[in-house]
């Protein structure tokens, strides 16, 4: 998938350079999130935190090459962690694939435990 | 003809044979392939869009053929071997045999998770963690840390004595027999022992802790028990479902095969008993 590796390059270039995601808010505002149900609701908020020593930030994603998070994207340390929305409104990520929390923010943090330190791969390796 | 076993119940030959048959995949990389399959659905597998692997009703034929697939890539290797089952209403504890140093090896140590003893810890040296969503090499566990208990035979009956297989919205909100075994909705079975393993089984690349073909086996062997006890009840959609593979539809990635062809195990394999697992009736009444 060139086009989401040249995302990745570019989002990972923009945490780089110190203003990762100045343009997520207008972007949010500007594509009202179409859910699982058929129904129309806005996403989650975005969300930038330090959490125990590690950035977590969320985001409504926007662009084509976004596959199935519900239109938002979740990020450790610049890394995009792959994330999903059950029908219910809960989340889950590819770290923690069977334990649905409430939020993507809760999603985020279950992942950080769940890494213990160790950095995320932007995809499976091998 | 394959017979699948209780795991508890297998001889140190066999166990030995399968776990020699087992890094054998490994270490030829067939092994690596099928974890690689299994995070291709689970990350594509979505609520809203199309669904084959999980939370969809096709979760249980699916993985009946993936793990037909593995054992035969283990039969290939040794033909005397079969996919085990693991019983975990009935073994439920992190001092089961499942877990001695001679067939999986334990839990994983507190600092970082990683398996310390048995065939497949890192120590051992023969099975790396190649396809992995995060730095780590080591295959990891915390037994009974993400979720204390896992869950109880009157639990499984709750579960079993569900009649309808599935039902729209055919995903994670459903109800009925399949998602409440696959575990989105009720008392949680199949997703709750994943998060119970922990380490790479919470992740969607848990075919990587052998523990998944053994969990996988006992779930498709209670949806034989189920096939049993609601001998009028089928599978379904019956047909026309946008994005759900419906009963004669075939599903990916074989693209040869419809739920239609999975339904009766005993064309491929047969258990060792199939009630076998039940207590008395008379406690359930
Ligand atoms: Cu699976
Ligand atoms: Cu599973």
């Amino acid at each position: 998938m060139p086009e989401l590796s040249r995302r990745r390059a570019l989002t990972a270039a923009a945490v780089v350079a110190g203003a990762p995601f100045a343009a997520a808010t207008a972007a949010r505002a500007a594509e009202p999130h179409h859910d699982a149900h058929g129904g129309s609701h806005d996403s989650p908020e975005s969300f930038d935190e330090v959490y125990r020593g590690r950035r977590i930030q969320g985001r409504p994603a926007t662009g084509s090459g976004h596959h199935h998070g519900g239109g938002y994207a979740v990020y450790v340390d610049g890394v995009e962690l792959h994330v999903m929305r059950n029908a219910d409104g809960s989340w889950i990520s590819v770290v923690s694939h069977y334990a649905p929390v409430s939020t993507p923010r809760a999603a985020a943090r279950a992942a950080v435990d769940e890494l213990q330190g160790a950095r995320l791969e932007p995809f499976p390796a091998g | 003809m394959t017979v699948r076993k209780n795991q508890a119940s297998l001889t140190s030959d066999e166990k030995r044979r399968f776990v020699a048959a087992v890094l054998e995949l490994k270490r030829n990389g067939r092994y690596d392939a099928f974890v690689t399959t299994h995070n291709a659905f689970i990350l594509g597998d979505t609520d809203n869009g199309e669904r084959t692997g999980h939370r969809s009703p096709s979760f249980l034929p699916w993985h009946r053929r993936f793990l037909l697939e593995f054992e035969r890539a283990l039969q290939s290797v040794d033909a005397s071997v079969s996919l085990p089952y693991w019983d975990w209403s009935a073994d439920r504890s992190p001092r089961s045999s499942l877990w001695a140093p001679d067939f999986l090896g334990g839990s994983g140590r507190s600092r970082d998770g990683q398996v310390m003893d048995g065939p497949f810890a890192a120590s051992a040296g023969a099975w790396p963690i190649n396809v992995r969503v995060d730095g780590r090499t080591y295959l990891r566990r915390a037994l009974g840390a993400g979720v204390r208990e896992l869950p109880t035979r009157s639990e499984v009956d709750s579960v079993l004595a569900m009649a309808t297989y599935d039902m729209a919205p055919w995903n994670s909100a459903s109800d009925g027999f399949r998602n409440h075994l696959e575990g989105w909705r009720g008392v949680n079975l199949h997703n709750r022992v994943h998060v119970w393993v922990g380490g790479q089984m919470g992740t969607g690349v848990s075919p990587n802790d052998p523990v998944f073909w053994l969990h996988h086996a006992y779930i498709d062997k209670l949806w034989a028990q189920w096939q049993r006890r609601h001998p009028g009840s089928a599978y379904l959609p019956g047909g026309g479902t946008p994005d759900v593979v419906d009963l004669h539809e075939t599903m990916k990635p074989w693209n040869d095969t419809a739920p239609a062809d999975l339904l009766d195990h005993t064309a491929y394999y047969t258990f060792d008993a199939l009630d076998a697992d039940r207590p008395a009736r008379a406690v359930a009444g």
